[in-house]
């Protein structure tokens, strides 16, 4: 009895005085993401490559549903304190999460945990979008993507113009021309569509003319910052959209996606911008005409400048152990190799985050052979990011784009002029923004 | 005589209420303490900083044009809603009350649309109504000429709506207002037939005021089910759109708590929300119950 009682001591004592390492099962770090079906299936390849890689860290990733959800579990996680070690969020949530308090900024991580990133090796359009005011990166930006015109080849066939350039922008004059004439000879019962308004036509628009989305540098540099759409600029293109809706040559299919891009499916529109990830879901659907894609319209007589991000980026939580810690930057190490690059950018469309990434797929010929692949990589590097061009940093983006898709809709159905409804949306926005600031007072 | 139970003890009852009252303590009153006192305060999201800020919440809602006109929507949107579907209810039950065959059958097919969830419902009028792709659309802008468009035009989104939230609700009408139609004695309606009041006549002067408590019953439910329940149709329909057209109370508070991660707002949002639905069940149950027929 009293011997067993004695081994049993000692066997515990055996065990405490082992170095964990001995047994030590791989240090666990959770991943909460939102990719879901086909992307769901690369991210969960993606993993399970970097758990094959090594036996230290077994990172398990976890769908949380869209951006919203997982951002809210995000949060009542944290709350809860039972938060993974990377959380995935969306990009109009990167103030929300830079000024909670709740994160370890990704260029801290790295160089705690000793590896060396030569972040200048990035498309620092993509990387601008997540940087603070330092210039330091507070997330690591996982799938980016920038939206580009597409239309309909045969369309344009049919009435004698020329295919468009993939490197070289047309002005919007000249869409305002070739709508007109697909319009007027009835090839196409309406011009263009757009997916996503606020993102493509006033953020975008903006950046690509370096025009303030909103004051100080966009909400970079400081909270206290007010929108500034209602200028005579964006004031201008929103009245030739409707003046275009008016005549047919633009139509309007909803917020989102989905209605917009069955409208050229359908061809009832010859011209579609949305996100690079369009292209896969138009290769998929698309079956009786062919079509290409082209840079965004700019005006005349301007010099553009990179366009802006959307999709989301992977933010390391606080709360966790040094050694978890280390694992989570192994991790996003592995990422942003050139192996998971271009696997990622092939697979989904999203853009490459590193040069070295893209530069190693352009030798192999890849752009060659997916073209379309490429317009959306050359509009955003085709000019160095200025302050107003690197992103928007706004709190309560969610409500703002909101407003602003409201608004516009208003212009659209014909309840307001676009200059009341910019002007409306910014007052609006401003009670937002100002309440915004005071929680965080 | 009624029959009373008494219990001998003088504690028992609160022990046998106890479960119940924990229950209601703790889903109920709880978190709605909690959804006052958040209304009073400014907090991030992380829930690292909170400050409180009186009634600035509640300032800043009935400062904003937008949220009165969302009440305002919400009120449209749920007489819009009961009285559809309540008439309908109606209509189809006194039918279905004098078919003859396979009565059993027709009223099971009728009550089947309860079983479909709001979300499911939504996605299943889109279909039909999307101006792009759905099929009822298409053939009413080709072959009736009318320019429709709920993408684009907020009547039409709240048309389809509305539709949308009482075809669902319609089943449930039907089988209180068929039950309540089968307590009305046979012998009242013979009667008067034999004095030669015809089927329509007989409707209005017997059943309809015999339906009476389960009319205001229905009412109630319809206008708390648009309320509330009919977040899923929105959710999957409009999402509030177009210009903010269809954007009602319950759906706002998801928009700006769960979606926006404005949680002060979202807050006070809730307790005028739950305030209105206290103030309008007092109201029907104040006046309009005065006016029920309980018995015949």
């Amino acid at each position: 009895m009293k011997l067993s009682r004695f081994c049993l001591l000692f066997i515990t004592a055996v065990c405490l005085a082992l170095p964990a390492s001995a047994f030590a099962k791989p240090v666990t770090i959770n991943w909460w993401h939102a990719m879901r079906s086909a992307r769901g299936e690369v991210a969960a390849k993606m993993i399970a490559d970097f758990n094959a890689s090594q036996s230290d860290y077994k990172v398990v990733g976890t769908f949380k549903g869209n951006y919203d959800e997982t951002m809210n579990a995000g949060v009542a996680a944290f709350r809860a304190k039972k938060q993974p070690h990377i959380l995935q969020v969306f990009e109009v949530g990167t103030q929300t999460m830079m000024l909670s308090g709740a994160v370890y900024p990704v260029f801290e991580l790295m160089k705690d945990a000793g590896i060396e990133v030569d972040w200048s090796r990035y498309l620092q359009a993509v990387l601008s979008y997540y940087m603070n005011a330092d210039g330091n990166l507070m997330s690591m930006p996982f799938n980016s993507s920038t939206p580009i015109m597409y239309y309909n080849v045969d369309m344009f066939k049919k009435a004698g113009i020329a295919p468009l350039s993939k490197t070289e922008p047309v002005t919007w004059d000249e869409l305002g021309e070739i709508t007109k004439k697909l319009v007027d000879a009835k090839i196409a019962p309406a011009g263009m569509v757009t997916a996503w308004q606020s993102w493509t036509q006033i953020e975008n628009y903006s950046a690509i003319h370096n025009i303030a989305f909103a004051s100080k540098a966009n909400g970079y540099k400081g909270l206290d910052c007010k929108l500034e759409i209602n200028n005579p600029t964006v004031a201008k293109h929103i009245e030739r959209l409707k003046s275009w809706a008016d005549d047919k040559r633009f139509m309007y299919g909803g917020q989102k996606y989905q209605g917009p891009k069955s409208e050229f499916i359908a061809q009832n529109a010859a011209i579609y911008i949305d996100s690079i990830s369009g292209i896969a879901k138009l290769k998929k659907a698309v079956k009786d005409f062919k079509w290409d894609a082209a840079p965004l319209p700019i005006e005349a007589g301007t010099k553009p400048q990179n366009s802006i991000i959307g999709g989301a980026s992977l933010w390391v939580l606080n709360g966790h152990t040094k050694e978890e810690y280390k694992g989570a930057a192994a991790f996003l190490k592995f990422l942003s190799s050139n192996q998971m690059q271009e696997y990622w950018h092939k697979e989904t469309g999203y853009f490459p985050i590193t040069i070295d990434a893209y530069e190693d797929l352009k030798s192999k010929g890849y752009y060659t052979a997916n073209p379309l692949q490429e317009v959306g990589i050359t509009q955003l590097n085709r000019a160095i990011p200025t302050e107003i061009s690197r992103g928007l940093r706004l709190g309560y983006f969610v409500q703002i784009r909101n407003i602003i898709n409201e608004e516009l809709e208003m212009v659209w159905n014909g309840k307001k002029a676009p200059q009341k409804a910019l002007d409306d949306a910014v007052a609006r926005s401003n009670t937002q923004l100002a309440t915004f600031a005071k929680t965080y007072k | 005589m009624i029959k009373r139970s008494f219990f001998k003890s003088r504690y028992l009852p609160y022990l046998l209420i106890f479960p119940q009252i924990l229950v209601t303590l703790t889903f109920f009153y709880w978190p709605a303490i909690q959804g006052i006192l958040q209304s009073f305060m400014l907090s991030d999201p992380f829930g690292r900083k909170s400050t409180f800020v009186w009634f600035y919440n509640y300032i800043e809602l009935f400062t904003d044009p937008l949220y009165l006109k969302s009440i305002l929507i919400t009120f449209v949107f749920s007489l819009a809603t009961a009285a559809v579907s309540i008439s309908l209810g109606l209509f189809i039950a006194s039918m279905a009350n004098r078919a003859l065959k396979a009565k059993a059958l027709v009223r099971t097919m009728l009550i089947w649309p309860y079983a479909v969830a709001p979300a499911i419902s939504g996605i299943m009028w889109l279909f039909l109504l999307h101006p792009s792709y759905g099929v009822v659309a298409l053939a009413i802008k080709k072959w009736m000429g009318i320019d429709w468009n709920p993408v684009l035009y907020g009547s039409d989104a709240m048309i389809m709506i509305v539709m949308a939230s009482a075809w669902k609700e319609v089943s449930y009408n039907f089988v209180f207002f068929m039950a309540g139609m089968q307590a009305v004695p046979k012998s009242l309606i013979e009667a008067a037939a034999i004095d030669g009041a015809g089927p329509l006549r007989r409707f209005w002067t017997i059943t309809f005021p015999l339906l009476s408590p389960t009319f205001f019953f229905l009412t109630v439910m319809n206008i708390i089910y648009s309320f509330f329940e009919t977040f899923g149709i929105i959710h999957t329909v409009t999402q509030g759109g177009p210009g903010g057209s269809t954007n009602i109370l319950v759906y706002k508070v998801y928009q700006d708590g769960f979606v926006g991660l404005n949680l002060g707002s979202s807050a006070a949002q809730s307790v005028v929300l739950m305030s209105l639905i206290i103030i309008i069940t007092v109201l029907q149950f104040k006046f309009v119950e005065k006016k029920v027929q309980y018995s015949g």
